[in-house]
C-alpha cells in the first residue's frame, strides 16, 4: 500500500497529509492550504511562447494568457487570501519586460485583496520588479516549507516544484502521460501550472533520492485527479 | 520485341556499345531519344527489367557525349531524383559502367544524407554532368544561397519511381522544387518513370510545367503477365487471424524450391513472427534474413548486401523492401497475409524477375477465410491488369510553408511572382491568395491572430519590397530541418548490461510506441530472438534475452495500409455473385454457403448487420469492407449514438472487413437507417476528433514540416519525446485560442484523410442509405466468426491487485480514449 493516506475530495481533487499540513491536490495541478487559505502554484513559465519566438520558433502567443486563465478560475474557486509562486513564474529574466500590458494588469487584478509571494527560481533568480507582491527564496506555511527546488535526499515538510512530475500509465493498447503530483507524505513535488511547461517522468532518477519509500503520483485530469501507485508507473 | 527503326539515330560509340552486346535499343530508348530531341516532357511506363533507366538516362548520356567542349565550366546536365538514397546510390554505379565502357568523359555522382562532406563541398564547387539524389537533399539545394547559378545550364531532370513519390507531401515538395527548378533553366526537360499504373494521366497532370502544359506518355512494351497463384492449404485456412501460421511449413517447402524468395508481410510483429516460424522449420539451414523498419540501419544494409551478392535464399520483409535496388535473381514473391490492393501487389510482384519476356512468379498465402476471397479479388485484378487508382492531390500548406522559407533563404522573393510560380507546380495550381497569404504570414511571425511576435519575424520585407530571410542564423537553423519526412521518436534496443553506466550492446532501434503494450517482464520478439522487456531509460530499451520462451504475441493485426477501395468492391463483388464461387477452395465454399443459409450474403452495394446474443452480452456486427479506418471511425461514432440511444455499448472491435460493437442491451429493435444516417458526420465527428490522439500526431507532423517545431538542433539535443509532448501541449493552446490557425486546418485535413478516412466513410454512408440488410439471428453466423475471435484476443487491463490504482489507471485510460 502506498505511503500516503488520501482521500477523494468532492471538487476533484485529493485531500493529502504532508508532514503536519493537510493539503488539497486540485485536478488542475494546484495546491491548496484551506487552514492558511493559500494557493500554490508552481513553474508557470509565463513568456516562454514568445522566448521561443525571440529564438525563431513561432510558437502560439497565447501561453501566458492560457495559463493566467487557469489561474483566474483557481481564484475564483477557491478565493485565497494569497497566492504563492514557487519558482520559474517567468520562463527568463526577461520575460516579465516582455509580457503584454493587459496580462501584467490581470496579474495585478489577482493580487486585489491577497497577498502574491513570488519564490525564486533557477528560470527567473530575480524575480518580477515590477509585479505586485513579494520576492523570497523559500516561505514558511503550516509546518510547510516551499521552495523552488526539492533538496536532495528525503525531507519532512517540503512542497517544492521544479521537476516538472509526470505520470505514464499503460494500459491495453495505449499509453497515457499526464502531470502529475508526486508525495510519499513527508514532502511533496509539484507539477508545472504552466501551459507550455513540459514534464518530466517520475520514473526518471531526478527523483529517485527524494523519496525513502515509494511515493504516489496523483495525476492531473480535466475533472478528476487521479492517485496512481508506483508500481502501475513506467518509465518513457 | 522491340523495333529499332531509328538506329542510325545513334552516335556511333553507342551504336557500337549496344551491338558489342549484342541488344538494340528498345523501341521505348528510341521514343524517348525523340522526345528529348523534340525538347518535350515525357513520362515512361514500363514494367521493370524493361531498361527503363537506360531508356531515361540516354538522352542525356548522348546530349553529354557529343556536345562541343563548353568554354567555362559547365554546371549539372542531368538531376535524377529517387525516393530512395540506396537506390541513387546503385544508379550511380549502373551508370558508371556504360560511361566506362563507351569511354565517355561523363562525370555521374550520387549526393545523399549519408554523403560526406568532403565531397558536398566539392559537388558545390565542381558539379558533376549527371547528379543523382533525393527530394530531400533537392529541396536543401533549393535553399541555399547561389542556388540560381548553380543550376542555370540544368537540361534535364528524371524523376525515378514517380508513381510512389507523387501522392505525398515528400510529392508536394518535389513539386516545389521542380517549379523552381524550372524558373533557374526555363529549358529543363522533365522526365518520369513510372512502374504501371491505373490512371497515367493524373501523375501527367502532376509532372505538368504549367496547368495545360502537356507531358508525352511513353509505354514500354508489357512483360509477360505475372503468374499468382494462392496457398490453399488442402482446406486448413483458419477462419480468424493474421499471421498465417497454418501455412509456414508449407511456405518453407516453398522457399526450398525456389532460388531466392521475398516473403512480404504487412506488419513488423508479423515479419518477427514469419522469420521466427520459419527458422524453427528450417533443418537445412537455409540462408532467411529479415528486413523491416524497425531493425538498425546497419543490420537492414547487411542484409541488402547479401541480397546483391545472392548469399541469401529467402528475405521476410515489410514495405521497406517494396521499392529499392534491382536484384536480379528473385524468382517468386510470396504475399503472406492479406495484399490490401491491387497496385502494391503489383509492385512487390515486380521485385521478382527482372527479366521482361518471363513471368514473375507469386505466391498468396491467406492468413484466414476473408483473406482468401481478398487473396482471390487480387488474383483476378492482376490477371485484367486492373489496379487501384489515386485520386488528384491537393498540396499541403505546412509543405508551402518549408518551401517558401527555403527560398527565402536562397534568395529574396517578390510576394506575386512568387505567387505565380508555385502555382505551376502541380499539386498547388488551386492556391488561392488568401490562403498563400496566409502561409507567408505563418513563415514570417507563426500566422497568429494576436500580432506580438512582428519583431522577431523570420522572413523580413526589404525597401526594395523583396522578403528575405530574417539573418543568416535563422537560414542555418531551417536548413538543417528541411525535408517532408516525419519518422517517429526512435528508442535504441539493447542488451542489458546490468549497469547503468553502460547502457549495453545495441541490437536495433524501434519507434517509439512499437512496444507500447508490452510491460517490464514480458517477453517479446525482436530481430528473430526472444527477448523479456526489462525497462526503459531515456532513448533506451533495455532486454535480456530469453531464447526458448515463447513471446508474447501482440494481438493486434494492424497494418498501416487499409483495404483499398477499389480491392474491397472487388471482394464485394465475388462475394455476392454464388456463381463466382466456384473458384474458390472447398472450406472456403463451404463457409459462404452456411452464412448463406444462417443468414445472408449481401448484394454488392448492400451492407450486410447481424444481430444476435452471446452469453451475457448483445452484439451488432457489420460488415461494410471499407478498411480499417474507416470502420474505426465508423464505431467510434456509433458507439456514441448507441450510447444516446441507451443501448450501453462497451466496446468495439474492427478490421479491414467488418465491425464488431457489444453492448448490454440488444440492438435487434433499433432503427438502423437512422443509426447509420449520413449526419453522424457532422458534429459527433466533429467533437470526436478534436481530441482525438490522431489529430495530435497529425498536428505534430504539420509543426515539424511547416517549422513551427524545429527537429534538429544544433547543440541541445533534445529527444523526440520531449518534442513530441510539447506539440501537444502547442495543440490544445492553438485549439483554445484560435482554432481557425493554418496548422489546425492542416493538421485536420491529414487525419482526415490518412488516419481515419472520412471521405471513404462518408461514401459508404451513400452507398448503404437503403441499402442495410439487417439478419436478426439467434446465434453467432460464419462471417461473425473471425470477429469474435478477435475480441477474445484483446489483453485484458493489469492485475487487479492494487483495485483503487488500476481503476484510476483505467480511469486515464478511458479519458484519454474517449
Amino acid at each position: 500500500m502506498s505511503p500516503a493516506a488520501f482521500a477523494r475530495s468532492p471538487c476533484g481533487g485529493i485531500a493529502v497529509r504532508i508532514g503536519e499540513a493537510e493539503a488539497l491536490l486540485r485536478a488542475t495541478g494546484a495546491l491548496w492550504l484551506a487552514a492558511a487559505r493559500t494557493l500554490v502554484v508552481a513553474d508557470l513559465h509565463f513568456e516562454k511562447g514568445s522566448a521561443y519566438a525571440a529564438r525563431g520558433q513561432m510558437l502560439p502567443p497565447y501561453d501566458t494568457g492560457e495559463t493566467l486563465r487557469r489561474l483566474a478560475a483557481e481564484v475564483e474557486a477557491l478565493q485565497p487570501a494569497a497566492i504563492v509562486f514557487l519558482g520559474d513564474s517567468f520562463h527568463d529574466g526577461e520575460g516579465e519586460a516582455r509580457m503584454a500590458t493587459g496580462y501584467a494588469e490581470a496579474l495585478v487584478a489577482l493580487s486585489r485583496g491577497r497577498s502574491l509571494v513570488w519564490v525564486v527560481g533557477n528560470h527567473d533568480a530575480d524575480g518580477p520588479s515590477d509585479l505586485p507582491g513579494e520576492v523570497v527564496d523559500d516561505v514558511r506555511l503550516e509546518g510547510l516549507t516551499l521552495r523552488h527546488e526539492p533538496r536532495v535526499g528525503p525531507q519532512a515538510g517540503e512542497a517544492a516544484g521544479h521537476l516538472h512530475p509526470c505520470a505514464r500509465v499503460t494500459g491495453p493498447g495505449r499509453t497515457v502521460r499526464r502531470p502529475c503530483f508526486v508525495t510519499d507524505g513527508q514532502r511533496i513535488v509539484l507539477p508545472a501550472f504552466g501551459a507550455y511547461a513540459g514534464g518530466l517522468n517520475v520514473r526518471d532518477r531526478a527523483f529517485a533520492t527524494l523519496f525513502a519509500a515509494p511515493p504516489l503520483a496523483i495525476a492531473l485530469g480535466p475533472r478528476h485527479a487521479q492517485p496512481i501507485g508506483w508500481r502501475r508507473l513506467v518509465g518513457d | 520485341m522491340d523495333g529499332a527503326q531509328a538506329q542510325t539515330e545513334l552516335p556511333a560509340p553507342f551504336d557500337a556499345w549496344f551491338a558489342e552486346r549484342g541488344w538494340r535499343p528498345r523501341a521505348h530508348q528510341l521514343a524517348m531519344l525523340d522526345e528529348a530531341t523534340a525538347g518535350r516532357d515525357a513520362m515512361l511506363i514500363a514494367p521493370t527489367g524493361g531498361g527503363k533507366t537506360l531508356a531515361g538516362f540516354l538522352p542525356s548520356l548522348i546530349e553529354l557525349a557529343t556536345r562541343p567542349r563548353p568554354n567555362t565550366p559547365p554546371g549539372i546536365h542531368t538531376l535524377y531524383i529517387s525516393p530512395l538514397k540506396a537506390l541513387a546510390v546503385d544508379i550511380e554505379r549502373n551508370l558508371m559502367a556504360p560511361i566506362a565502357e563507351m569511354g565517355l568523359s561523363i562525370k555521374a555522382e550520387s549526393r545523399t544524407g549519408d554523403t560526406g562532406m568532403a565531397r558536398r563541398q566539392r559537388q558545390r564547387v565542381k558539379p558533376p554532368d549527371i547528379l543523382l539524389t533525393t527530394p530531400e537533399q533537392l529541396a536543401l539545394f533549393c535553399a541555399w544561397e547561389g542556388a540560381r547559378l548553380y543550376f542555370e545550364d540544368l537540361a534535364c531532370v528524371i524523376v525515378d519511381e514517380v508513381h510512389s513519390i507523387w501522392p505525398s507531401k515528400r510529392g508536394d515538395l518535389l513539386a516545389l522544387d521542380l517549379a523552381r527548378l524550372q524558373q533557374f533553366a526555363p529549358k529543363m526537360r522533365r522526365v518520369g518513370l513510372s512502374a504501371t499504373v491505373d490512371d497515367p494521366a493524373v501523375i501527367q497532370r502532376w509532372m505538368a510545367r504549367t496547368a495545360g502544359a502537356e507531358v508525352d506518355l511513353v509505354l514500354g512494351a508489357a512483360g509477360a503477365p505475372p503468374v499468382v497463384d494462392m496457398l490453399l492449404s488442402e482446406g486448413q485456412v483458419p477462419w480468424a487471424g493474421h499471421t498465417a501460421h497454418h501455412a509456414m511449413a508449407e511456405v518453407y517447402e516453398v522457399i526450398k524450391r525456389a532460388r531466392i524468395a521475398l516473403v512480404f508481410v504487412n506488419t513488423r510483429f508479423q515479419a518477427e513472427f514469419a522469420f521466427q516460424e520459419l527458422w524453427r522449420l528450417n533443418e537445412d539451414s537455409l540462408p532467411i534474413a529479415l528486413h523491416h523498419g524497425s531493425l538498425a540501419a546497419e543490420q537492414r544494409r547487411k542484409v541488402e548486401a547479401a541480397m546483391a551478392r545472392g548469399t541469401l535464399r529467402a528475405v521476410v520483409c515489410t514495405s521497406t523492401l517494396d521499392l529499392g535496388v534491382d536484384w536480379g535473381d528473385v524468382d517468386l514473391v510470396i504475399q503472406l497475409a492479406s495484399p490490401k490492393g491491387a497496385s502494391r501487389m503489383v509492385q512487390r510482384i515486380g521485385r521478382a524477375n527482372h527479366r521482361l519476356d518471363e513471368p514473375s512468379h507469386a505466391l498468396f498465402v491467406p492468413a484466414n477465410r476473408f483473406e482468401m476471397l481478398e487473396c482471390q479479388a487480387a488474383r483476378e485484378a492482376i490477371a485484367e491488369n486492373a489496379l487501384d487508382s489515386e485520386p488528384e492531390r491537393t498540396g499541403a500548406l505546412d509543405v508551402l510553408a518549408q518551401h517558401i522559407m527555403g527560398l527565402a533563404c536562397s534568395e529574396p522573393f517578390d510576394l506575386v511572382s512568387l505567387y505565380d510560380e508555385l502555382r505551376t507546380a502541380g499539386p498547388y495550381r488551386d492556391l488561392s491568395w488568401e490562403d498563400y497569404e496566409q502561409v507567408v504570414d505563418f513563415v514570417s511571425t507563426g500566422g497568429y491572430a494576436l500580432k506580438t511576435y512582428d519583431r522577431f519575424r523570420r522572413i523580413v520585407r526589404g525597401l526594395d519590397g523583396l522578403w528575405r530571410v530574417r539573418n543568416e542564423e535563422t537560414a542555418l537553423r531551417h536548413r538543417m530541418n528541411v525535408g517532408a519526412i516525419v519518422s517517429p521518436a526512435m528508442l535504441s534496443v539493447r542488451i542489458s548490461s546490468g549497469r547503468r553506466s553502460s547502457p549495453g550492446r545495441k541490437i536495433g532501434e524501434v519507434e517509439e510506441g512499437y512496444l507500447e503494450v508490452l510491460e517490464v517482464g514480458d517477453t517479446f520478439v525482436f530481430a528473430g530472438q526472444v527477448w523479456r522487456l526489462m525497462g526503459v531509460t531515456g532513448t533506451d530499451v533495455l532486454v535480456t534475452s530469453a531464447a526458448g520462451e515463447d513471446a508474447k504475441m501482440p494481438s493486434w493485426g494492424g497494418s498501416k495500409f487499409a483495404l483499398s477501395t477499389f480491392l474491397a468492391r472487388r471482394v464485394r463483388q465475388l462475394m455476392s455473385d454464388g456463381d463466382h464461387w466456384r473458384v474458390l477452395p472447398d472450406d472456403v465454399r463451404e463457409w459462404l454457403e452456411i452464412q448463406r443459409d444462417r443468414s445472408a450474403i449481401p448484394a454488392q452495394d448492400e451492407m450486410l448487420l447481424e444481430t444476435f446474443p452471446r452469453g451475457q452480452r448483445h452484439f451488432m456486427v457489420a460488415y461494410p469492407f471499407e478498411g480499417r479506418l474507416a470502420h474505426t471511425t465508423l464505431a467510434m461514432l456509433l458507439t456514441r449514438r448507441l450510447e444516446r440511444l441507451g443501448v450501453g455499448p462497451l466496446g468495439f472491435v474492427c478490421n479491414d472487413y467488418a465491425l464488431v460493437v457489444w453492448s448490454i442491451k440488444p440492438m435487434d429493435g433499433l432503427d438502423f437507417a437512422d443509426l447509420f444516417a449520413e449526419d453522424m458526420l457532422g458534429d459527433d465527428l466533429e467533437a470526436w476528433f478534436a481530441e482525438s490522439s490522431m489529430m495530435k500526431a497529425a498536428f505534430k507532423a504539420c509543426a515539424l514540416i511547416s517549422g513551427l517545431i524545429e527537429r534538429r538542433f544544433r547543440q541541445d539535443q533534445k529527444s523526440g519525446r520531449q518534442i513530441s509532448f510539447s506539440t501537444d501541449l502547442v495543440y490544445d493552446v492553438l485549439r483554445r485560442h484560435q482554432p481557425d490557425h493554418l496548422l489546425l486546418k492542416a493538421a485536420r485535413a491529414d487525419a482526415a484523410k490518412g488516419m481515419v478516412d472520412v471521405a471513404r466513410l462518408g461514401q459508404l454512408l451513400t452507398r448503404i442509405k437503403g441499402r442495410i440488410r439487417h439478419s436478426p439471428l439467434e446465434h453467432l453466423s460464419p462471417f461473425s466468426v473471425p470477429m469474435i475471435l478477435e475480441i477474445g484476443k484483446q489483453r485484458s487491463p493489469g492485475s487487479a491487485g492494487e483495485m483503487i490504482l488500476a481503476e484510476a489507471a483505467e480511469t486515464l485510460i478511458a479519458e484519454a480514449t474517449a
